[in-house]
């Protein structure tokens, strides 16, 4: 606790306020695509980011003043916001409701990798010809680009109520909002709407982002997923879809985040938001500033996830396939391919642990880089600081995995479809950001160093053959089990939760202990991946497992077909082993990603061998 | 003796009230069918009897307890099954399945209800299956046959279809046979005959008269007066969330009230005019 820094308060709330000003570029983007098209544009942080790049560009290379910066970065991501509603949301109309939500992910690996393919990695700071004086208000001051963003946030809110106000179009944008099939009936263009909606949302995303760069002086390519999340926290302050809300919403976000930092220190800035966001979400989901609850519409009955039929794959293909990899290595020594192989099997455990949570069950997490840091540190600390044989480690480990996750999870139980993965993503965060603070445990920034590597009973596993071994043989091991659990009452319960939870607690199925259930048997998969990496690795810190390794498992699941354990599998081989195979650098892996998880949704939504 | 009790129930939502103090009594092995005007509130009044909703007001007693507010899971539990107005099966799942789910609550491995335990229970018993698992999965598949083979040929050729690919028809059958699976002691049948021809009604007729036959306590909410006339022991109607008639099938017929909603008569009992009903 810093209280002297409460002395100047004042400049923390002008801070706030500023930042929260941003926030609502942001998230009034946010609230008017979820609005018009029920759709959490993940791709918004992108937009953000382009925008930033974009003004910079011109600054720097074009010197042009800042109106016309300004102007330029309005048109250019207007037009990439079009662009993103053609390819991310009109052709996938009709199919299952979490497809445009991950189609507007791939679209943001891609983004975010072409603006760091492009202007690289580091940093970069954005001129500008404001003049330099500062007006005293109380203990604070306020500068010109103070002034000009709170200009700016104010200059679009009063342009953005007339257009919905008073244009003809801005009717069909609300009159869709409210009832999206009456619009219809009554001739609105869905499609022109949703093109609007998105122009006049990636334009205010866009100029968020050049005044970001301007305020803190300071850009890079990592500030996209950062600001998707602020943008969707503020618009889940607010109600989602309400676009006032999202507003008072950011202010609310700047002012906590801006005070929270002035008492305890800034790398606590993201974890009030992922608080606040969980409490939100568990304590008033629809929104700080809702009228009134609101009951939840009846849903249709299975659309969450595509029909389709599995690909069945004879018992015996299986076991032979297994030996075969069994006998791999003594066939084919090659290390690099044997080391490419266990980095597989490690992710097919993640995307086992996620095809049983989001395929099986339906709950589509997009935290679960969160349960691997939990593993890894936990095996981690208790070999190096208990002194704990590995093996002993990293079973507990998993079994830690399995308590914490579940707990973690817990509040997320109440959710349904988005929101599931909006609180996930939200706990994802938390793990990384507890992990960060809490250095009395966990080393802090530092990270974990010297962990011992893999060996059981004294005999070292630490070479390559010996890790291949016993990373598959884990693998299969869990596979195995998870298969069991599948082929039990259990697995059709969780289907059915999946299908459709009103009808099956009429049939006696209680949701919590369904979804503990998932999430006690994934943790412990996801757990001891976690763990089995971190003594591979030797070394760890907050942001080895980043959330890119949570929608990365994600692709793979949806990629084997969610639910299917096979499936899982093959997915993890064939995304860990297609970027190897063309000995892709990590900036184009991360692309290869984003469009094979784009190229799915659209053309193969029930993945390789289909839902189970 | 008596049942089910509801005891003037109420629902509101916003400035709307669906269901306005709503007394309904319904004897072990009787059907009550609950009839009206669509938006009188009669789905609503299950919703609240089977958990998915709960009372503003009112009470509702099963076999002597009070079970207002319960969750679903757990009445449930306690012997209330549904089927739902629009038809709500396990998409991705097996005919078979989709009817096993029914047993859900007899299952051994989830038997314990303590909350963490329970959890940790029924996850080591799918894993380890000690004999008395796998034996009384076998046997609920030969109930779940059984209780399918109840509608003769519409079903039985498509136990291991996915229930998307089901005919709108098929599917209310197969939520039926979910529901029967329960083995319940009350069972809420909302609009059973929705969307089937008069072939597949009749069918559907005789299948309520043999499980009322045999003692299944029943409530019904059809909009086919034909079948509710010859089933009913009672019949209760409701229009704008109130009860306007309850008696026998033929006194309820003949009541001025009833007529005027269905009919759409002003002058009659100052109800709204309202279309009137396929029967």
């Amino acid at each position: 606790m810093n209280l002297s820094a409460l002395a100047s308060w004042q400049d923390h709330t002008i801070n706030g306020l500023i930042i929260g000003n941003i926030y609502a570029l942001l998230a009034v983007g946010l609230a008017l695509i979820f609005g018009v098209s029920h759709l959490i544009n993940f791709a918004h942080g992108s937009v953000y980011l382009v925008g930033a790049y974009l003004g910079w560009a011109c600054a720097t290379y074009l010197h042009t003043p800042l109106p016309v910066t300004i102007l330029i970065v309005v048109i250019g991501c207007g037009a990439l916001g079009m662009l993103i509603e053609r390819v991310g949301l009109r052709p996938l109309a009709g199919s299952a409701r979490i497809a445009p939500l991950l189609a507007t992910i791939g679209i943001s690996f891609v983004l975010d990798q072409l603006v760091q393919l492009s202007a690289g990695a580091d940093p970069r700071a954005v001129p500008n010809d404001l003049p330099d004086w500062r007006i005293s208000v109380g203990n604070g001051t306020i500068g010109p680009l103070d002034l000009l963003i709170a200009a700016i946030g104010l200059a679009s809110a009063a342009a953005l109520f007339a257009f919905l106000r008073y244009t003809k179009l801005g009717w069909a944008v609300r009159a869709t909002a409210q009832d999206r099939d009456a619009a219809l009936q009554m001739g609105v263009d869905a499609n022109r709407v949703n093109a609007t909606v998105f122009a006049i949302a990636s334009a205010l995303g866009g100029v968020s982002g050049l005044l970001v760069g301007m305020y803190y002086n300071h850009i890079d390519p990592g500030m996209s997923f950062q600001a998707t999340l602020k943008g969707v926290v503020a618009q889940v302050i607010g109600g989602m879809g309400n676009i006032p809300g999202a507003v008072a919403g950011s202010l609310l976000l700047g002012l906590i985040e801006s005070w929270g930092v002035a008492l305890f220190g800034s790398s606590y800035r993201n974890l009030f938001a992922f608080v606040l966001l969980l409490a939100i979400l568990v304590l008033r989901p629809e929104g700080l500033f809702a009228r009134r609850r609101s009951v939840p519409p009846e849903p249709l009955t299975g659309t969450f996830i595509a029909p389709s039929r599995p690909l069945r794959i004879p018992r015996i293909a299986v076991t032979a396939g297994v030996a075969l990899l069994a006998l791999l290595p003594l066939a084919f020594p090659a290390p690099y391919l044997l080391q490419t192989l266990t980095s597989s099997w490690l992710y097919a455990l993640l995307a086992l642990s996620l095809t049983l949570i989001a395929g099986t069950t339906g709950q589509v997490s997009l935290g679960h880089a969160g349960l691997l840091a939990i593993g890894a540190y936990a095996s981690a600390l208790l070999a190096l600081d208990a002194g704990w044989p590995v093996a002993l480690s990293i079973l507990t480990a998993g079994f830690i995995t399995a308590a914490l996750g579940t707990g973690l999870a817990l509040p997320a139980f109440r959710l349904r479809g988005h929101y599931v993965s909006i609180a996930t993503l939200g706990m994802g965060e938390i793990v990384g950001l507890v992990i960060l603070n809490w250095e009395s445990l966990t080393r802090g920034p530092i990270g974990v160093s010297g962990i011992p590597p893999l060996e059981f009973m004294g005999f070292p596993l630490d070479d390559v053959k010996p890790t291949y071994w016993v990373t598959l043989g884990l693998m299969v091991a869990l596979a195995l089990l998870q298969s069991r659990l599948l082929g039990s009452h259990l697995g059709r319960t969780l289907r059915a939760v999946r299908e459709d939870d009103v009808a099956a607690r009429a049939s006696g199925i209680g949701l919590g202990r369904a979804k503990s259930i998932a999430f006690l048997f994934g943790g412990f998969v996801a757990g001891i991946s976690g763990a089995v990496t971190a003594h591979l690795y030797s070394y760890i810190n907050f942001e080895t497992f980043t959330s890119q390794i949570s929608v990365l498992a994600l692709t793979m699941v949806i990629l084997g077909g969610m639910g299917n354990v096979i499936g899982a599998i093959l997915g993890a081989v064939v995304l860990v082993g297609l970027p190897e195979l063309f000995r892709a650098t990590a900036e184009y892996r991360v692309l290869i990603y984003g469009i094979v998880l784009l190229l799915l949704i659209r053309f193969r939504p029930q993945g390789l061998l289909g839902t189970v | 003796m008596t049942l089910l009790k509801v005891d003037s129930v109420a629902r509101r939502f916003g400035g709307l009230t669906a269901v306005d103090g709503i007394d309904l009594v319904l004897e072990e092995g009787g059907l009550v069918s609950v009839i009206g005007p669509n938006g009188a509130g009669k789905t609503t009044l299950f919703n609240m009897i089977a958990g998915q909703d709960h009372p503003n007001a009112g009470r509702i007693v099963l076999d002597g307890h009070d079970v207002t507010g319960e969750p679903p899971e757990r009445l449930a539990g306690r012997g209330i099954a549904r089927t739902f107005q629009h038809g709500r099966v396990f998409a991705n799942l097996t005919v078979l399945d989709n009817v096993l789910i029914g047993a859900h609550t007899r299952l051994h491995a989830t038997r314990l209800r303590v909350p963490v335990v329970g959890a940790f229970s029924e996850l080591a018993l799918a894993l380890i299956r000690p004999p008395a698992i796998p034996r009384q999965e076998a046997a609920l598949r030969e109930e779940a046959r059984a209780i399918i083979a109840r509608f003769g040929e519409r079903l039985l050729p498509r136990l291991d279809h996915p229930a998307h690919s089901l005919s709108y028809a098929n599917r209310r059958r197969v939520e039926i046979a979910r529901a029967l699976m329960l083995r319940p002691r009350l069972l809420l049948l909302d609009e059973p005959t929705a969307g089937m021809n008069q072939t597949e009604t009749a069918e559907m007729l005789d299948l309520i008269r043999t499980l009322k036959e045999s003692g299944l306590s029943i409530l019904l909410i059809e909009h086919k007066l034909d079948l509710v006339m010859q089933l009913s022991d009672r019949v209760m109607v409701m229009d704008d969330g109130r009860k306007i008639a309850e008696g026998p099938p033929a006194t309820v017929r003949n009541d001025p009230g009833v007529i005027a909603a269905y009919l759409g008569s002003s002058a009659v009992g100052g109800a709204t005019p309202v279309p009137a009903l396929a029967s």
